[in-house]
């Protein structure tokens, strides 16, 4: 328990724990300090002094965003010199910042725009040369703008402290400064893994997904097609929050009945392919528990983890899943066993995915995830996306009455379900592996040590006397520090799951902004989101992969058996190292 | 052309020498400017493929390298011409006519601060107090210091330069 | 056990016979100035002239260099010495020049009177030093010449005087004897004490009392600490430090393991700007001798203390200059502030408490030790002791390097040390504390020179800048220049400083540019004082300085410039109006050259320039043989 001491904020005495920033204190106490390059889960800056406060004897403003209470400390925090201090420091701001916020796809959910509001800013004082920098539009997942950037650094940090990739830093100096990747390149040269935490972060529109939204309502509107979409277990946890339900409310049936008013013929379940990855996934581990394979097996379903093995461990390539992501593996059904079962031909199916993850859009343009030369998924929309295609298309959302799946790729277990969130994965992979192994279902089917925000989670499970040890990591930051302690100690664990954002895919990079009283990546609302999954789990009557009679009855018309030669030819795939090769140094912070 | 690769790979095993005795030191990684100057001192300028080599062997991220590359004036980019001008535009030079000798350059090369002449002859830089300022106004051409200037003295000086190298 | 203050005499007297050995042949010692300065002024073919001398047979003549004693405008400078007799201090010396002083003053023992500068004290002062003391060798050579005799060298005592190269001239200057002292008889606390008494206060600008930092340093507990010298001397204009390190490295060097034992450091790292080659050739041999006679490495002279010192060099950032972004420099990072608490004497370089000096400070530290507190608390102001060094340059008549005592005034260091302004211009206004400071109008020249009397008038002390501007100077434009190099050199990582310096910017240029507008004023005095007290480290904090002095002290002439569009210093190019006068014969030239085509007349008859057409390029100014342009 920290030591109290007494400080005053506005002429009025509080006690306080010692110890802390004026930020942290003044927080706790109900006072609203603006802030704008301030995050919890990062390294503190105090660049932005929008935060600046008053302290007794200090000649100049302070950052409270930095500055440690103490006994005895008087604070001034909206005097009017701050108040006008504050303005003008915003209004330099949006000096340098483009005109453009009803043109902007952040209009309305951008921090700038909030916190300009907020400094009552009427008048601009200060115009003069704006920055003109041409934007990036190389990747296919993440698009920079730099004239909407306010060089806060999050995404700096967040790229490097919190993912440790350390794509984007900041180069040149004073008003020339820019936040970019080595040698100014651009994204899709770099060693970006197009995770998308750095829109996450983004204040403004600087960062936003590539939008696919204008060629999705084109598509839809063309009836050569067959138009058939899948939605990740993590876009029902979320899209509520951009119609302004709280974080935690699964939205599932009113997401099929808006796709289906949007357009689309048949609208099925990535949770059921999350089923038929664990069918192989466990199946392709249990190989491998018994010599015929590289251990541990490192789950790959994560895209941004993908790219990120191939250019920082291409060394543990071996160690990989050959499974295909739930996406890509229902891309594949999508273009050969469902198209058969609709007669059409695969090349009129339009196969279009909702996810809550920017780095699908680049899984999706992978040569080597086409199948019969045509791509597998053939739009990625994230969460965001699909949020707003439903607010333009005519769709009320918040009254719609729910609807169910499509079959026969609609019906989903609960360890389907739980994929979304750190440990999902390796929690269903048990429940089916278990059973696959010793006969005998899994009893106690909530795996407890594989859930929650824990950077790295370990488990330990008997298989039938056999121990088995597994370990999660979320956020490409703590898969570096498990895969470090796995490159010296290679026999530590058999089963890894890596998700490359942090929380999990309901972290992911296309998930919705935080809100009005938010912050992004703030914990609650990633608990309350995996809760919603949780929950769905709980409420399934199979919540086991292999008890999905769909799953069964695929493999008995179509694939086989798990692992068989129909399986291997369309839910396998193989990785290769890539270039530019990425550097994680084990010391390096950022400054 | 095997001379040039030749070239390039002396530089670069150079380097290396230079990097693998500091890479053996605590806090390596913060000798990454003094290691930037080697680069620049053998390649004249900071190349790329230097800074690559630099990053696996010192294990520095390129971004973070790229980062305090752009940082420094000191550190140049793009390769220089043959011979590289320097003027000081610190106070005491301003005071004393700094801007018409810039002007005079300017007029001379075709070129602006931080460009380079069609010929790859001249790149003219700027260069804030080189701390020669009893001889103000002052251009270092080369690292060799030349005061007391005036538009004359410029043309003539730069004239000399010419002569020489097409004398080569 | 011996005291290594016996060891140290006795290396002194080795080195004083080694000096001997050298110069026993000779009657006449000629020292040639090598500092970057002399040499840009042409001294290295000064020295070889002298060289072939020696090597053709001028046996009793002994040739050494010495570093630059600051007297810009009259360099190269040599000095003959004789034993015996005033030193000789030739000035302005050619190739030719020097061939002259061998074949008549070394061979023939005639002093050439006009190029020397000697006796030419308007004022005799009493000696400041007595025999033996420090500084007292400075003012045996150069104590009769007007420029030096007012000055007080105790930071550059021995600049101008040893050859910085040898280890052995510092060494019979009583070097390393302050280090020797400290290890011999006093205790880490008792040192910290003597600074703390002395008074002494940063050099670097900010003026933080010395012995205070040190003990704040010296009780955090860590395994690890650091001591860093600050000689990124970035202000344009300044090169106090330059001269120092290359007049007499050891000085500092000796200061800084003070500074170690004094804070229970064993590393010492000096942070030099790449921009000073010979500065850091000078160090680093002064490091390798200084560790060869055991004054650095393991057990410095048999005592338990052990310390290293490495140079990292910068690479251009003037933002290096502040501390915290110094540290992360070093670390390898950008050059950029963060916010303090915590300061680097608790947190400091690679985490560890870390003491920052500027090379100053530490110059002084050995002469402290020495001569004691009392004595150097007696020199100066009640809050302001000891001497501060200035490079003075400009429209001043003597530029150079001054080192006076704190208290002098301005209107000493103008018209006594500095001879007044040349070409019987009228002094305008004093710039002190470089791009950080403010200008001072003639109303402050009586201003004594002390960090506290500086600030209250509105400027700073920084760390030694000193420009003299004359009426032919535009203020408005002097503010832009300033902040113009402080707009370039800004980090770019807080929102004030970045954005708000560059719209400054553009409102003062727009003002030079005769585009000024009602409220432009107004405008940059609430953007200058919000970026004073919003940005996030000094360099910010002091940008505004030159724009908010100027306009306080000045304001007339950015009234002129926005209402009447009128520059009175006839400086800025867009606001001059220009007329052929009576002068004009008719040549044609300026019609030709203009692009406006605004200018008319006939052949061998007055021309005339258009005013509505004129776009005021001045290039008929400059084809006019005539001079029968005004400009006003």
């Amino acid at each position: 328990m920290a030591k109290k001491i007494k400080i005053y904020i506005d002429n009025r005495p509080y006690e306080v724990e010692d110890g802390q920033t004026i930020m942290q204190a003044a927080d706790k106490l109900g006072y609203h300090i603006p802030r704008l390059c301030y995050h919890p889960k990062l390294s503190i800056e105090g660049a932005c002094r929008v935060c600046i406060v008053q302290v007794e004897g200090m000649k100049n403003y302070v950052a409270s965003c930095a500055y440690p209470v103490a006994d005895g400390m008087k604070i001034l925090t909206h005097t009017k010199e701050l108040r006008t201090a504050r303005r003008d420091i915003v209004e330099l701001i949006l000096d340098n910042h483009p005109e453009d916020c009803h043109t902007c796809e952040r209009d309305g959910i951008c921090e700038l725009q909030r916190l300009a509001y907020a400094m009552g800013l009427r008048h601009r004082h200060f115009e003069g040369e704006r920055k003109c920098y041409a934007k990036d539009l190389s990747s296919e997942s993440v698009i920079r703008d730099p004239n909407k950037c306010i060089l806060c650094g999050r995404c700096v940090r967040i790229c490097s402290e919190i993912q440790k990739v350390n794509n984007l830093g900041y180069a040149y100096r004073g008003f020339k400064t820019v936040v970019i990747p080595a040698y100014d390149m651009p994204f899709s040269e770099s060693v970006c893994t197009a995770c998308g935490q750095c829109i996450n972060v983004c204040p403004t529109a600087a960062f936003v997904e590539k939008n696919h939204t204008q060629e999705l309502f084109e598509k839809l509107q063309d009836n050569n097609f067959v138009k058939v979409v899948q939605f990740a277990p993590s876009v029902r946890a979320a899209i509520g929050e951009a119609f302004g339900f709280e974080p935690g409310v699964s939205k599932e049936k009113e997401t099929v009945a808006a796709l289906r008013r949007l357009g689309f013929d048949y609208v099925f379940d990535t949770q059921f392919c999350a089923d038929l990855t664990i069918m192989e996934e466990a199946s392709e581990f249990l190989e491998r528990l018994k010599g015929k394979g590289k251990l541990p097996m490192i789950t790959s379903c994560s895209s941004a983890w993908m790219k990120c093995m191939e250019q920082f461990y291409p060394d543990l390539i071996g160690n990989i899943s050959t499974c295909k992501s739930p996406m890509s593996m229902m891309g594949a059904l999508l273009k050969t066993y469902f198209a058969d079962k609709i007669k059409t031909e695969p090349k009129k199916i339009l196969s279009v995915a909702v996810m809550c993850c920017t780095a699908k859009k680049y899984e999706a343009s992978r040569p080597e995830l086409r199948i019969n030369g045509m791509p597998a998924v053939d739009i990625v929309v994230t969460t965001r996306e699909l949020a707003w295609m439903i607010k333009s298309g005519g769709v009320d959302f918040i009254n719609i009455k729910g609807e169910d799946f499509d079959k026969p790729l609609g019906l989903s277990s609960g360890g389907g379900a739980i994929f979304g969130a750190t440990g999902g994965v390796m929690e269903a992979a048990i429940r089916t592996a278990y059973e696959l192994y010793t006969g005998e279902p899994l009893m106690e089917i909530e795996i407890n040590e594989l859930r929650g925000l824990k950077g790295i989670k370990e488990g330990l499970i008997s298989l039938d006397g056999a121990q088995v040890r597994v370990a999660v990591a979320h956020g490409l930051g703590n898969a570096n520090a498990l895969l470090e302690i796995v490159r010296k100690d290679p026999g530590r664990y058999h089963f890894i799951e890596i998700m490359g954002c942090p929380g999990g895919c309901i972290g992911g990079g296309g998930q919705p902004y935080a809100g009005l009283n938010s912050i992004p990546l703030d914990e609650e609302t990633l608990k309350k989101r995996a809760q919603a999954l949780y929950d769905i789990d709980r409420h399934k009557t199979i919540r086991r992969a292999h008890n999905n009679p769909d799953i069964r009855r695929l493999y008995r018309e179509f694939l086989g058996k798990p692992l068989g030669e129909k399986s291997h030819e369309l839910l396998h795939t193989h990785y290769k190292a890539k270039f530019p090769r990425g550097i994680i140094p084990q010391e390096l912070t950022t400054r | 052309m095997p001379g040039s690769v030749k070239a390039q790979d002396s530089k670069l095993s150079e380097l290396n020498r230079f990097m693998s005795a500091l890479k053996g030191l605590s806090r390596s990684e913060s000798n990454l400017i003094a290691i930037l100057h080697k680069v620049q001192e053998l390649y004249g300028y900071l190349d790329r493929e230097a800074m690559d080599e630099v990053a696996a062997t010192m294990n520095i991220p390129t971004a973070h390298i790229w980062g305090v590359a752009t940082f420094y004036h000191y550190f140049k980019l793009k390769k220089p011409g043959k011979h590289v001008i320097a003027i000081c535009l610190g106070t005491a030079c301003y005071i004393k006519g700094a801007g018409e000798i810039l002007e005079k350059l300017k007029e001379e090369l075709k070129t602006d601060i931080g460009g380079m002449t069609s010929d790859g002859l001249f790149s003219l830089e700027e260069a804030r107090c080189l701390g020669a300022c009893g001889l103000a106004p002052v251009m270092m051409i080369d690292g060799k210091i030349y005061g007391s200037l005036t538009p004359k003295k410029v043309s003539e000086i730069l004239q000399g330069y010419r002569k020489r190298s097409s004398g080569e | 056990m011996i005291a290594p203050l016996d060891i140290l005499k006795k290396k002194r007297s080795e080195a004083l016979d080694r000096i001997h050995s050298k110069e026993y042949l000779s009657i006449k010692r000629v020292h040639v100035g090598m500092a970057t300065c002399e040499i840009a002024a042409g001294s290295k073919e000064v020295m070889d002239v002298f060289l072939q001398a020696v090597k053709s047979g001028l046996t009793d003549v002994c040739v050494s260099q010495k570093g630059c004693a600051g007297r810009c405008n009259f360099e190269p400078t040599v000095e003959v010495m004789e034993d015996g007799k005033i030193p000789v201090k030739y000035c302005k010396v050619t190739p030719e020049m020097a061939k002259q002083i061998i074949e008549r003053h070394l061979k023939k023992g005639e002093v050439i009177r006009d190029w020397a500068d000697s006796g030419k004290v308007k004022q005799p002062e009493k000696e400041k030093f007595e025999e033996g003391h420090l500084c007292s060798h400075f003012q045996r050579v150069f104590g009769d010449v007007d420029f030096f005799s007012r000055q007080m060298r105790i930071v550059l005592r021995n600049c101008g005087i040893i050859d910085p190269e040898s280890i052995d001239d510092y060494l019979s200057a009583r070097g390393y004897e302050a280090l020797a002292k400290v290890l011999t008889e006093m205790t880490p606390v008792q040192v910290i004490d003597a600074l703390k008494k002395s008074g002494l206060r940063g050099r670097g600008g900010a003026g933080f009392p010395t012995g205070v930092k040190w003990e704040l340093t010296a009780r955090e507990n860590s395994e690890e600490k650091f001591v860093i010298c600050n000689a990124d001397e970035g202000d344009p204009g300044a090169f106090m430090d330059r001269s120092t390190i290359e007049g007499d490295p050891h000085t500092v060097i000796e200061g800084i393991i003070i500074g170690g034992y004094a804070i229970g450091a064993k590393k010492g790292i000096i942070y030099i700007r790449a921009e000073y080659p010979l500065a850091v050739k000078r160090l680093e041999k002064a490091i390798i001798d200084a560790g060869s006679q055991g004054f650095l490495g393991e057990n410095i002279l048999g005592s338990n203390f052990s310390f290293n010192i490495e140079i990292r060099l910068g690479a251009g950032a003037f933002v290096c200059g502040e501390e915290t972004a110094l540290i992360h420099s070093i670390e390898g990072h950008r050059g950029m502030p963060r916010p303090r608490p915590p300061f680097p004497s608790v947190r400091g370089l690679f985490d560890k408490p870390t003491l920052i000096n500027n090379v100053e400070t530490w110059a002084n530290i050995p002469v402290v030790i020495i001569h004691g507190a009392e004595w150097f608390s007696s020199i100066g102001t009640q809050k302001s002791k000891g001497t501060k060094v200035f490079a003075l340059a400009g429209k001043i008549t003597n530029t150079g390097l001054v080192e006076v005592p704190m208290g002098t005034t301005l209107r000493e260091i103008v018209y006594d040390i500095g001879a007044g302004i040349p070409g019987n211009k009228k002094f305008k206004a004093i710039q002190t504390g470089g791009p950080s400071g403010g200008c001072l109008s003639e109303e402050y020249l009586d201003t004594p020179i002390d960090y506290d009397s500086l600030a209250k008038a509105g400027s700073i002390m920084g760390s030694g800048g000193m420009i003299i501007i004359d009426e032919d100077s535009c203020m408005v434009n002097v503010a832009r220049f300033f902040l113009e190099f402080t707009q370039n050199e800004s980090c770019g990582k807080c929102a004030p400083c970045r954005e708000g310096t560059k719209r400054m910017l553009e409102i003062l240029t727009r003002i030079t540019e005769g585009k000024g507008e009602e409220g432009d004023i107004e405008k940059l005095e609430r953007l200058g004082t919000m970026i004073k007290k919003a940005s996030l480290c000094g360099l910010g904090q002091s940008a505004p300085n030159p724009v908010l002095s100027t306009i306080k002290n000045f304001r007339i002439e950015y009234e002129e410039h926005i209402r009447d569009k009128k520059c009175r210093a006839h400086f800025c190019p867009s606001l001059l109006e220009y007329t052929i006068i009576d002068k004009c014969v008719g040549c044609g030239l300026c019609r030709k050259a203009c692009p406006a085509g605004a200018i008319t007349g006939a052949l061998k008859s007055r021309h005339e320039i258009d005013k509505q057409k004129c776009i005021k390029c001045g290039a008929c100014y400059k084809v006019c043989k005539f001079s029968a342009i005004s400009r006003v």
